[in-house]
């Protein structure tokens, strides 16, 4: 075996960049369109596009004409950028991650009785892929829903139900957390319709009287936490990262013995 | 044709046998109601359209004074028909004073049912005229330029802007497009009324309109000419409008419409009673125009499980078909849906999906299948996503589908980038063409994994239907049966505009319609 001395092993967190193959060369694949016709011409302007983005090297691998007047490339170039690593903070939902079973008694344990949720996806969203994965008993990806959990009573009401309706369900049923599911995001009507359900439930009063949590393949805990729900679980988070939050937080909120919304 | 997967053909007429009895149980619910979209549609067929000064369609106006003098009943067919007697102003001249105030159609002195149908002959025969010309010029634009091989390549555009649609759609057919369809802004099918005129704003989608229709379709016919093969458009009709959403595709040449009452009940909530009546007109008028309807069961696995719930997408094909068959609908305009939707983790997943795929081939051999890609497993990894996509585009070569949406590596993320579908249908194009003859070339182990799969789903799929024709299509919905939602036979969307026919009732298109080959 060889031993090669001069390679640079360890990355310095303070001034990281992309890892092609070697540490530092920087190298990034592209792919994009430009409304520009097919030739030559096209390839060089990629290129400074790409040099402009502040990458060296730039080398058009691919491209291709997709229609009069617009051309796709793929594009190799060598990030000059660097980021500090060691500073980075990003906001997580608080608490200890258990699996469904442990969720389960530590519920029977701590809580002392069972847990509701009622979930969503609400307004003009008619997708019910994401509130289905948490909730559903066959959950999703081998990560069983709710609805297989010990102590947990969800209820599941599908896809484009009204703000005011949920919010009538969690009274109806006390339920110590809303889970509000969007898939939908163009043009930003997740937002609309995530604020206006946080609007809804400060209105009714019910803002420290019920967990509000939201979900969605592009939402995160620091956009949740921005439109003012308490957490928000995005791509990778299954029922039991939601279950996990929620039930740590019925207990540090000491609803234990306050089933009911009225009494919170 | 010799069964590849050793299918017993008799279990396949045991099942469709129970369809059969299904739909026709169903049937005679239909034919005993109408809907307040029925009615509007009667109103656009007899050449009704535009809106009130505060943006109402005139259908919906004239309908819901009808409805409010507590005359739905006998069919707006007839009050148009008798208002035409006696003020001889035309269908559309009607609406607007309707909707001016001026009019009130209950209110006139009454003709008989017979003098009524008379009347609004020049009317309908207006429409046909309209209908059957579009019918000659798909005709003749398949006679001279053509339309591509099969699997149809079918493809979205959803930017809310029918012009930028307009952009991206031609650049889909240069690209190898064979059909375009103009995905629905979000929720579009829980309006109990059709938007009017052309739009530039929507939501993951774009306004199904009439004049929406008519821009896409000259620009697929422009570029239909200028890449020599007649481009598809299709749109959507399942919802509280699906009759006049087919319509307004009947009058302005779509050719493709999804269009399932199942579908619009299990994932829109919307009531099963109304839907279902509205489907079957619906359905009347796509069989007359040549348009090729698609079913929803791909969705039944984006809420269960494609493997373990295989065979209720099969259950529903033969309840789609035979739904279908009442409509008069040719087999050939059947495009029953089916999708790839299995666990990527699945051992040996890419088996069950081609023994599924084959096995639908061969139990509708000449039905136009709409195979669907996968969604419900992808992530955001594109690089995984575009393998998913070419093992479904694999199937779909292997078992002869017809319409085939095309998956996009992006999917989940956002609605496709122009170079996404470039990539999707290079994607479909390699594997199509390296894998042309492999459906004819491979046979299958006997009792192996595929053979055995298929048996298995299709004896679970006759049992279904068996215990669906015990308890009735309602009943099985409402104990969720079918992408493992339940719906009430009185809840969802729609109920109210559900009314009893009464006895001098009449639709003087439905018998028109169903009058072809």
């Amino acid at each position: 075996m060889s031993e090669n001395k001069t390679a640079v092993t360890t990355a310095d967190l303070t001034k990281v960049k992309p890892y092609g193959d070697t540490l530092n060369d920087g190298k990034v694949e592209m792919a994009f369109t430009l409304p520009v016709p097919y030739g030559e011409e096209a390839e060089e302007c990629a290129k400074q596009y790409v040099k402009k983005l502040g990458f060296d090297e730039p080398n058009v691998t691919y491209y291709h004409e997709l229609a009069p007047g617009y051309t796709f490339f793929v594009v190799y170039g060598a990030a000059q950028q660097t980021i500090d690593f060691t500073a980075i903070h990003v906001p997580k939902v608080e608490g200890n991650v258990m699996d469904r079973v442990e969720c389960g008694e530590w519920i029977g344990e701590n809580i002392g009785r069972d847990i509701v949720v009622v979930g969503a996806s609400i307004e003009s969203d008619a997708h019910t892929v994401g509130i289905d994965a948490i909730i559903q008993m066959k959950g999703f990806h081998g990560h069983f829903g709710l609805e297989r959990f010990k102590n947990v009573v969800p209820y599941n009401m599908g896809s484009q139900v009204p703000c005011e309706q949920l919010i009538a369900k969690a009274k109806e049923v006390n339920a110590d957390a809303i889970l509000v599911s969007q898939t939908v995001t163009q043009k930003d009507i997740h937002i609309m319709n995530l604020t206006k359900m946080v609007e809804l439930v400060e209105a009714e009063g019910l803002r420290d009287k019920v967990i509000l949590t939201c979900g969605g393949p592009r939402i995160s805990h620091e956009l949740a936490q921005e439109l003012g729900y308490d957490a928000g679980f995005g791509p990778g988070k299954y029922a039991e990262h939601v279950m996990s939050y929620v039930m740590q937080e019925v207990e540090k909120r000491g609803w234990q013995n306050k089933p009911k919304i009225e009494d919170r | 044709m010799k069964s590849k997967l050793n299918l017993d053909f008799e279990v396949v007429a045991s099942a469709r046998n129970h369809a059969k009895n299904i739909a026709k149980d169903m049937q005679d619910f239909i034919s005993r109601h109408t809907t307040v979209s029925t009615e509007r549609t009667i109103l656009r067929l007899l050449g009704v359209d535009g809106v009130d000064d505060v943006d109402n369609p005139l259908p919906n106006v004239v309908v819901d004074q009808i409805k409010e003098a507590g005359a739905l009943s006998t069919g707006v067919a007839y009050w148009i028909g008798n208002a035409i007697v006696q003020t001889g102003k035309t269908p559309q001249e009607i609406a607007e004073d309707m909707a001016e105030g001026k009019l009130d159609v209950t209110k006139l002195p009454t003709c008989t049912m017979e003098e009524a149908h008379e009347a609004l002959q020049p009317s309908i025969k207006k429409t046909f005229e309209k209908i059957d010309m579009q019918k000659a010029k798909r005709q003749e634009y398949l006679d001279t330029i053509g339309s591509g091989p099969e699997p149809y390549l079918y493809v979205i555009v959803a930017t809310g802007n029918i012009y930028e649609d307009v952009i991206q759609a031609q650049a889909a057919a240069r690209q190898g497009a064979d059909i375009i369809a103009v995905i629905r802004t979000t929720a579009q099918s829980l309006l109990d009324y059709v938007p009017y005129g052309a739009t530039t704003e929507g939501f993951g989608g774009t306004y199904a309109t009439q004049e929406n229709f008519r821009i896409m379709r000259k620009a697929l016919d422009e570029v239909g000419e200028e890449v020599g093969r007649y481009i598809r458009l299709c749109n959507y009709s399942s919802g509280m409008c699906m009759p006049e959403i087919a319509a307004m595709g009947a009058l302005e040449r779509l050719d493709v419409m999804l269009n399932d009452a199942i579908y619009g009940i299990l994932f829109r909530d919307i009531n099963m009673q109304r839907t279902l009546v509205d489907q079957f007109m619906s359905r009347v008028i796509i069989g007359y125009c040549g348009i090729i309807f698609n079913s929803g069961e791909d969705n039944y696995l984006t809420t269960d499980d494609a493997v373990e719930s295989a065979h209720t997408v099969t259950a529903s094909q033969f309840i789609n078909e035979q739904f279908a068959v009442l409509a008069n609908i040719p087999e050939e305009q059947m495009g029953l849906g089916h999708a790839f939707e299995m666990d990527p983790k699945t051992e040996d997943g890419f088996l069950l999906e081609l023994s599924q795929a084959i096995m639908a081939r061969e139990i509708f051999p000449k039905a136009r299948l709409k195979y669907m890609p996968p969604t419900k497993f992808m992530t955001g990894n594109i690089f995984m996503g575009h393998i998913q996509d070419a093992l479904f585009n694999l199937v779909a070569i292997w078992s002869h589908q017809s319409l085939l949406l095309q998956g996009m590596l992006t999917e989940a993320i956002h609605t496709p980038h122009m170079h996404d579908r470039y990539l999707s249908i290079e994607n479909a194009q390699y594997i199509f063409n390296n894998c042309k003859h492999i459906g004819e070339d491979v046979e299958f182990k006997k009792d192996g994994i595929i053979q055995s799969r298929a048996q298995e789903v299709l004896k679970k799929a006759d049992t279904l239907l068996a215990e669906v024709e015990e308890e009735g299509l309602f009943e099985t919905i409402q104990k969720g049966k079918f992408g493992g939602v339940k719906r009430p036979f009185d809840g969802g969307h729609g109920l109210e505009g559900v009314t009893t026919r009464g006895e001098n009732y009449f639709n003087p298109f439905t018998k028109l319609f169903m009058d072809h080959e």
